[in-house]
């Protein structure tokens, strides 16, 4: 200490440190705060005693609290499914329409519908519900099996082809692949299904499947071409394709038959997580047989059911 | 009987009261004083206090569903009411508003007349100030005080001692128990705190707020001021020598010196060094010294200086406010000038207004209604069956009165567009959706243009919710881009 240098001006020892000719003083702490630098000290001892605190060979001293984050975290799930439970039971007892027409039941299950969306149905139909080649897209106007409110409950609770006794079922012939069309008639029939959708085609094609399409296809697709929900047949006319709406793409699906399949979700989803993401799926596309309002006002309505109609 | 401490000799060992590691409180005890400015503190804390407890508990009728309470802070609901006007959490910019306003009053106070703010109306004066008052009511003033701190513990001091103890933990306990009144129902809260009923948080504030009152104007009074607070650290940037602060009048009391009746003033000073100034200091330091860190211009010198002057038959006002400008002025031999209008004063009075009058704008054209749109991003557009092109928007309907409101939505600026809202019926081109008092809702707008509408990749379009004859708009845009084949 007696060789350390002192302030001239003020008497002060200082610390040795200069900075630019400026140096730093070495003034004593006001006692209090000398104290609560010895609180911390005790505050720390006694936070070893009642936390975990100290790494040992094999684990940790546990401190006599027994604090665990893992513990803590269990029992905040815990109750978070009580408190779901609970709200959950006022969607199983309302009607679809009922949460959906009421601004707070609405405002739940949306919440809670885009939550089991985003865990459970967005690695297929994608995070906003877009779909992508052979997975539906669930906000268009587009319906394989039904857009209605009770549809979309009915699709998701018991899935398609999911094995599940009340699955949707249905199965489009590998008409190339299995051999049942001769390879010039599935090319006649890519060409009558473009003309179908209102392109371009080879007339003489055309004219040559009429007949086989009449046969093979009417049967689900209608003789027509417009699809029925009934067996989940999409409709051949209009500008939307779940495997593609290219030459290659309608050859490639005549020729191997493909289709998607969904699991059901009523052995993984609660009946309330189910009406949750039912109202959440048709909220955001609008369903089908939605009212609408226009500038031209109630010639609206009508012209909404048709293209709702005109699903695939 | 001063012991003089020469520190700039430097060398030797440390002086005794300065050890090592800490550094001792030197022991204050103001003296009462007695003056107007003293009257004035006194007029002062009872305002300051009495709005400080008293304001929870006035009331003022609102609406079913929001609290009575005239000021009162709503967490678990998000409100803030403050008589007739309730803020949503929203719009917590008023409150960055209010601080900046404030920040720059102080600037400019402090730049004009100093440290009014330490002086006058900070908690930590104000305070400690009533519990010195307490002090003098169980322990006499300064000189009875300081006697008593040099005598051995009596039965007498030590009762003395616990009832001063007691009254300042009553009157933090009482500060501890206002604050959490302002974040519920005051008389609620009362009856539950006091059956016990309360929020841990509600007994956790009151034992925190208690205890730092009793600490911090029982125990560590002036050393908050001088090392805890930043305030007069940087205090000294809005200060100038034009500053009318709380001043020794130099030029008038020296040369000092004691002074006996009868003798002549001429040839010295006005001061007669009686040190009066330095005993009723609450902060026990000599204002002759000029302005400094500690010195919080409480103006209780100035009181026991006038009194002393006037006793000794002398001109009051040898410590006033005054100016270093002023008093270096005269002590050449000049009339000095007072400039209140400075650069800096002009900057904050500038800063103050404009900040002022756009908090005041701002206020006025607040509506109680909002309309927010957030457009759907994935999928940025949706093609429809027969080649349309829909576009999805949450609408937030905002709704800050205490009545049911219908707003009528539609979207303008496309042509032939169709709007659907999933829940809500069509009435013509619009969607009614009604928003419960102070609630918001979202709604779903699908948006959907024909083919033969699609004229760019990216059209504009603009979302109107119609309520109460006001018509809120808010801009967004269509996009179809590639979705034309």
């Amino acid at each position: 200490m007696a060789d350390r240098e002192r302030d001239a001006h003020s008497g002060v020892e200082t610390t040795g440190h200069e900075w630019d000719g400026i140096k730093e003083l070495d003034n004593p702490l006001p006692r209090w705060w000398l104290f609560l630098f010895y609180i911390c000290i005790a505050v720390a001892a006694v936070y070893w005693i009642l936390m975990p605190a100290w790494p040992t060979l094999n684990g940790y001293t546990h401190g006599i609290l027994n604090q665990s984050d893992r513990v803590n975290l269990a029992r905040d799930m815990k109750d978070l499914a009580a408190q779901r439970g609970r709200e959950g039971a006022i969607l199983e007892k309302a009607s679809l329409e009922q949460i959906e027409q009421d601004p707070n039941l609405q405002a739940y299950a949306m919440a809670a519908g885009q939550a089991v969306f985003g865990d459970n149905c967005a690695p297929c139909h994608g995070a906003g519900g877009g779909g992508g080649k052979g997975y539906a897209n669930l906000r268009d106007d587009v319906w394989l099996w039904g857009g209605s409110l009770a549809d979309i409950q009915r699709t998701i609770t018991y899935g398609v082809r999911s094995g599940d006794p009340d699955a949707r079922m249905s199965m489009m012939p590998s008409f190339g692949r299995d051999a049942l069309l001769k390879p010039q008639e599935v090319d006649d029939l890519t060409e009558y299904v473009v003309a179908l959708s209102h392109r371009q085609a080879n007339p003489a094609s055309v004219a040559r499947a009429a007949p086989v399409f009449a046969a093979q296809c009417a049967a689900c697709h209608g003789p027509d071409g417009k699809g029925q929900q009934l067996v989940g047949a999409p409709n051949l006319t209009d500008a939307d394709w779940l495997y593609g709406g290219d030459r290659r793409s309608i050859h490639d699906q005549i020729w191997f038959g493909r289709g998607g399949v969904m699991p059901a979700w009523r052995n993984r989803l609660s009946a309330a997580q189910i009406k949750a993401v039912t109202v959440y799926v048709h909220v955001n596309s609008g369903g089908s047989g939605l009212p609408a309002a226009t500038s031209a006002g109630a010639a609206a309505a009508a012209d909404n059911t048709l293209a709702s109609d005109a699903a695939k | 009987m001063t012991t003089v401490i020469d520190r700039t000799s430097g060398g030797g060992p440390p002086s005794e009261d300065i050890h090592p590691l800490y550094q001792k409180r030197k022991a204050i005890y103001p003296k009462l004083a007695h003056g107007r400015f003293r009257n004035l503190k006194w007029g002062l804390m009872i305002l300051l206090l009495g709005l400080y407890y008293g304001l929870p508990w006035l009331r003022w009728p609102r609406p079913a569903g929001a609290p009575d309470q005239a000021v009162m802070i709503d967490f678990a609901h998000g409100r803030f009411y403050f008589f007739m006007f309730d803020l949503w959490p929203d719009e917590v910019y008023y409150f960055t508003g209010l601080l900046i306003v404030a920040a720059l009053g102080l600037f400019l106070t402090t730049a004009w007349l100093g440290r009014l703010w330490c002086g006058y109306a900070c908690p930590q004066t104000v305070w400690t100030d009533l519990f010195l008052y307490v002090e003098r009511l169980f322990e006499g003033d300064r000189t009875q005080r300081m006697r008593a701190a040099t005598q051995p513990m009596t039965a007498q001091k030590a009762v003395r001692k616990v009832g001063k103890h007691a009254v300042w933990l009553l009157i933090a306990a009482a500060t501890g128990g206002a604050w959490i009144f302002y974040f519920n129902d005051a008389p609620t809260l009362w009856a539950q705190a006091v059956a016990g009923e309360a929020s841990v948080a509600a007994y956790l504030f009151f034992a925190v707020l208690t205890f730092t009152t009793y600490m911090l104007a029982g125990t560590m009074r002036e050393q908050v001021c001088t090392y805890m607070c930043p305030w007069p650290r940087f205090q000294g940037a809005m200060i100038d020598r034009h500053s009318l602060q709380v001043t020794y009048r130099y030029d008038r009391g020296e040369p000092r010196g004691a002074h006996r009746k009868g003798d002549p003033w001429t040839g010295r000073g006005d001061c007669i060094d009686c040190k009066q100034c330095v005993v009723v200091c609450p902060m026990g330091i000599d204002i002759r010294q000029g302005a400094q860190l500690e010195c919080i211009n409480c103006a209780l010198c100035i009181d026991a200086c006038d009194e002393i002057m006037t006793k000794v038959d002398r001109p009051t006002g040898l410590i006033g406010y005054d100016s270093d400008e002023a008093v270096a002025t005269r002590a050449k031999g000049e009339t000095p000038r007072y400039r209140v209008i400075r650069p800096r004063t002009i900057f904050y009075s500038v800063a103050l207004a404009v900040v002022g009058a756009v908090m005041i704008l701002g206020f006025q054209l607040r509506t109680p209604y909002q309309l927010h749109v957030a457009r759907d991003r994935n999928p940025l557009f949706v093609r429809l069956s027969d080649g349309s092109i829909r576009n999805s928007y949450t609408v937030k309907l905002v709704n800050r009165l205490y009545v049911d409101k219908t707003f009528k939505v539609r979207v303008g600026g496309l042509p032939g567009l169709r709007l659907q809202s999933p829940g809500l019926k069509p009435v013509a081109d619009t969607v009614l959706a009604t928003v419960a008092p102070g609630a918001s809702r979202d709604v779903r707008l699908l948006v959907t243009l024909p083919q033969t509408s699609l004229s760019d990749a990216m059209q504009p379009l603009v979302i109107e919710a119609a309520v109460d004859g006001q018509v809120l708009q808010a801009r967004s845009v269509f996009i179809s881009e590639g979705a034309k084949p």
